[in-house]
């Protein structure tokens, strides 16, 4: 039923009413004795939201418990605060994943817009100055062939428009988006992924609460003024996609980064007053959850006069404005008598900042409309006492299936048509025409710029330290072992963070599955959480936030489990930074790795090559050692910090031969490897050699003079081996031994790797 | 004596400016607001980029309205150094103290990337130290100069285009030119060589930490004109 049909039926809380908010029927008897009377259309509306997935995390909480640091926090003193990743010299930082892809499937501009917004309030609603935006993006194929022509088009629409409305919003609001990363799967054909990651800087001394407190404390309403749109934004996320998408459109808000940029920054100004008691942005659900939220965390009430919200519309209802996902918008508890010192930086930069009501002592938040009470509701109920599911989880047949695939019916690609094929491919290829569209260099902390590193590296003032960050996952990987994939998706990107000489130190998770009623996707999910969170323990990254979207499906199917994660790794002195290649000097280079079980399938299990190539997605991917990844991630770190490295880049998607051709091009130069002993050795085939995929294995670069000297350094665990070096060749050359493998030419390697996407994306 | 940077609602490279000019160039800059109406005490303005006022009308043409903009007009009558890059460019050019426009990218889309830049003048004091060819960053949807037959003609022949975008050994190629501006303009400058309007961003390329720092030759005018006071 479509939102102007509900609200017809205002008089009645008829099955359809709350079926159609989402709420299923023992839900709501759940709401009925809880409030021990029938809810009005505006409190039934209040429960629908924060009693929705995207607000209740009704499906993952029981499993998000996996998690230490959140099962420490729920079971200690509360989650506020888990949040900050200390760095030294009195600065925190606090990031976190958000995603936003229904919206982004119906109005692609405004959805991934929002999305950016929505995250950046999450990070500057605690005090904090947002610094960098990382996005991971998922759509399906926009090659030719890659799925009929209607489709392929309509995902090259998702995917330009996406892009825009990241860079239209990001550019706009001051948010340097520095890293990300694309991939391309039929199965995200009708539902893309757009989660967008924000990262700020704080005094941690000056970090923000959310808890309301003080009685008589006035409720400050903050930025854009409310309108319709985005109604039930938070029900629609928790819910498929389907044929009547169109009708949604409703649904989607609209953003306005200017006015973001104004709050942004009237925000910190005002918070430096120490005027205000506690603030919390209203993302979705907008008025509803801010202030049950804040009470229910201050353990106060609030008694809110919804006459005095500043509207777009003068005629909009108590059950509109308190479920309006309208953007741009925050909440704030000031001190008693210091409203106006609020009032007035808010209205310096031109934004609305209107008393809307009080805290009162009583736990319940009370709405009142034209001298009407139209809700009234314990804040606690809403916000703690949402009903939590688990489904006994199926393991699906394709994951033995996976375990028992062979290789024997695999041919040998020749090297240099696999070399072209997986350059080419859109999931692999340079992705320089999209991230070129970002402003990733605004507030000129930026060091390592996107495509330049395995991570982007920040430089912020106040401090000589650096911060890389990266966001990363592999959802093939993921569907055909969620257990190792989660552990590989922690491993691959502190790994990347590493090889730019940050060391890991904290996490963040942005969770895509499907319907996590169906038990394959329980299973998936519950695999995939419990390999996260196993590797993040013993990779010392807590994960300090996260994100869970469910219902990733549509016509055309369910998406492909994609878990995303963010890392955050610390160098000690930012201009020490390494990139993955080197334009100046000598450089020789070695492969750095530790010794794997080399799986079942010679590490093209799960692979790109299997999948780019032969069109094949099976197997398992190699596991990683994740004690030796840490290990591997310290050494990286210190050698860069001691200056020991000039470039560095792992091996991962695509295999080494795929590394070392990244690497050729990003030094804008030759390179010639010979693969004697190594840990390809015992590897029968050799495309396995060329394009298996390692964990653990790192190649870098070092001064000539240094050479001899790199094995020493190494911890007990590691290894390495002397490949090669860079050249004033103008070709990339594998041998082994006698033996030449592959030999390209550069143009050959920028050609294959930069032309794809602009060809397809271009009009 | 001090140099003001003006904020506008939407500025967002205000700060960089800010921390360009004081912290890697030693010129004192503070902050002025859009609704101020005094620049006294100051030598030099930097207009900085962003997205005034959400750029929802033309780039520049709401701030081109601001109280302080009519002080800069007065500012830049006497002869004083005002500088605008990027959306600070876009303002200079709606308040007519530099003739032509900037449209939409040729290509349609945002650009953030490191391009070359071929000094064409030496006129007045912005360009008097800079190299021949030098390296800036862009990040703009809307830098496509244009101007009139007439005021093309004039600029060319009064030594007021300030640069061209190039490539690296300085030669003026259509893949050079990044947005397809007219002529390949990339930054021009006022009658009297004390306005500098251009989309590059000087202020982005003051310390090697961020790649680059050839955006020092170009602000560096602000030290000596300081040095003067």
């Amino acid at each position: 039923m479509k939102p102007k049909a509900i609200l017809k039926r205002m008089d009645a809380i008829t099955p359809d009413v709350y079926l159609s908010m989402g709420l299923t029927e023992s839900e709501f008897q759940k709401i009925l004795t809880l409030m021990g009377r029938t809810p009005t259309l505006t409190e039934i509306g209040m429960f629908a939201v924060m009693w929705s997935e995207h607000c209740g995390y009704k499906y993952s909480r029981p499993i998000l418990r996996y998690f230490k640091k959140y099962r420490d926090a729920l079971d200690g003193e509360g989650l506020e605060n888990a949040g900050i990743i200390p760095i030294g010299d009195g600065l925190g930082i606090v990031m976190k994943v958000e995603s936003h892809n229904h919206p982004s499937a119906v109005e692609p501009y405004q959805g991934a817009a929002t999305g950016v917004g929505g995250i950046i309030r999450d990070i500057f609603t605690m005090g904090a100055r947002p610094i960098a935006g990382l996005n991971s993006l998922r759509f399906g194929p926009i090659h030719e062939g890659g799925a009929e022509s209607e489709v392929v088009l309509r995902n090259r629409y998702l995917c330009e428009h996406v892009v825009a409305g990241i860079g239209g919003y990001g550019n706009c609001v001051g948010v340097p988006t520095v890293a990300g990363e694309v991939a391309f799967h039929p199965r995200y054909s009708g539902n893309p992924l757009v989660n967008a990651m924000a990262v700020g800087i704080v005094k941690i001394d000056e970090v923000t609460t959310a808890g309301a407190a003080g009685e008589g404390n006035p409720v400050i309403y903050l930025g854009s003024a409310t309108g319709k749109d985005g109604i039930h934004g938070a029900t629609f996320a928790s819910d498929a996609l389907g044929a009547e998408n169109e009708d949604k459109r409703p649904n989607v808000q609209i953003g306005d980064p200017f006015a973001e940029k104004l709050l942004i920054e009237a925000t910190l100004e005002a918070l430096k007053t120490g005027a205000i008691q506690s603030i919390q942005d209203m993302g979705a659900a907008g008025l509803t959850c801010s202030t049950v939220e804040m009470s229910s965390k201050g353990e106060v009430g609030m008694d809110v006069n919804l006459d005095l919200v500043p509207m777009r519309e003068s005629d909009m209802s108590a059950y509109e404005l308190m479920l309006s996902e309208s953007q741009e918008r925050m909440l704030c508890v000031a001190f008693k008598g210091r409203e106006q010192e609020v009032i007035s930086v808010f209205e310096k930069w031109g934004l609305k900042a209107v008393v809307i009501g009080h805290v009162t002592p009583n736990g319940l938040v009370t709405v009142r409309r034209h001298g009407k009470i139209e809700a009234q509701v314990v804040a606690s109920q809403l916000a703690d006492e949402c009903p939590t599911y688990t489904v006994i989880p199926e393991e699906p047949g394709y994951y033995r299936a996976a375990e028992s695939f062979s290789l024997d019916d695999v041919p040998v690609t020749p090297a240099e048509e696999a070399l072209s094929k997986l350059m080419s491919a859109p999931s692999l290829a340079s992705k320089e025409w999209i991230f070129r569209q970002y402003d990733s260099q605004v507030q000129t902390q930026t060091s390592l710029p996107p495509g330049q590193g395995d991570a982007a590296v920040l430089a912020p003032r106040g401090t000589d330290k650096g911060l890389a960050l990266k966001i990363d996952g592999n959802s093939r990987w993921v569907y055909l072992n969620p257990y190792v994939g989660g552990q590989l998706a922690v491993a691959e990107a502190c790994r990347n963070v590493a090889c730019t000489g940050g060391l890991p130190v904290g996490a963040t998770d942005g969770l895509n599955f499907g319907n996590p009623t169906y038990p394959h996707v329980y299973w998936q999910f519950e695999r995939a959480v419990k390999g996260i969170a196993d590797a993040c323990e013993i990779m010392q990254t807590p994960v300090v936030s996260g994100n869970v979207s469910f219902y990733n499906e549509s016509d055309l199917g369910e998406v492909p489990p994609t878990p995303l994660i963010g890392i955050l790794g610390i160098l000690n002195h930012a201009s020490r930074r390494i990139g993955m290649g080197s334009t100046l000097g000598q450089v020789d280079l070695h492969l750095v790795w530790y010794e794997n079980d080399l799986g079942l399938h010679q590490g093209l299990g799960a692979s790109s090559y299997l999948a780019e190539v032969h069109g094949i997605e099976s197997g398992w991917p190699v596991a990683p050692n994740l004690p030796l990844e840490r290990v591997l991630c310290e050494w990286l770190a210190s050698q860069v910090d001691q200056q020991r490295l000039k470039l560095a880049h792992d091996v991962s998607e695509g295999g080494l031969a795929f590394c070392l051709a990244e690497i050729a091009l990003a030094s804008e130069r030759g390179l010639e490897v010979n693969l004697q002993n190594g840990p390809w050795d015992p590897l029968t085939r050799p495309d396995s050699v060329l394009f298996g995929e390692f964990p653990g294995w790192v190649v870098v670069g070092v001064d000539p003079d240094d050479t001899a000297a790199l094995s020493g350094t190494l911890p007990p665990g590691l290894r390495s081996n002397q490949l090669g070096r860079l050249t004033s060749q103008e070709w990339l050359l594998i041998r082994q031994n006698d033996q030449i493998l592959l030999q390209t030419g550069q143009e050959t390697l920028y050609h294959w790797h930069n032309s794809c996407i602009p060809q397809v994306l271009w009009h | 004596m001090k140099v003001a940077v003006i904020r506008f609602p939407g500025s967002n490279c205000d700060q960089d400016a800010f921390h360009s000019l004081n912290d890697d160039l030693g010129v004192s800059a503070e902050y002025v607001w859009h609704q101020d109406n005094s620049l006294s005490g100051y030598e030099g303005v930097f207009l900085p980029g962003g997205f005034s006022y959400g750029d929802y009308l033309r780039c520049g043409a709401m701030a081109a309205q601001s109280t302080i903009m009519q002080e800069v007009r007065r500012f830049a009558s006497e002869g004083k150094l005002v500088i605008g890059a990027c959306n600070g460019f876009q303002v200079l050019c709606e308040t007519h103290l530099l003739p032509g426009a900037l449209l939409l990218n040729e290509q349609q889309k945002f650009i953030c990337q490191d391009v070359y830049l071929r000094r064409e003048s030496s006129h007045g004091p912005f360009l008097a130290n800079v190299p021949d060819v030098i390296s800036l960053p862009i990040a703009h949807g809307e830098g496509r100069y244009i101007a009139d037959d007439e005021t093309l003609k004039r600029l060319n022949g009064e030594g007021l285009v300030a640069f061209r975008y190039c490539d690296g050994a300085g030669n003026l190629t259509s893949d050079s030119n990044i947005n397809g501006s007219v002529e390949s303009i990339a930054g021009i400058l006022s009658q009297n060589g004390n306005v500098l309007g251009l989309m590059p961003h000087p202020e982005r390329a003051t310390k090697a930490l961020l790649g680059g720092v050839d955006g020092r030759t170009i602000l560096g005018a602000f030290q000596l004109a300081l040095s003067k006071v």
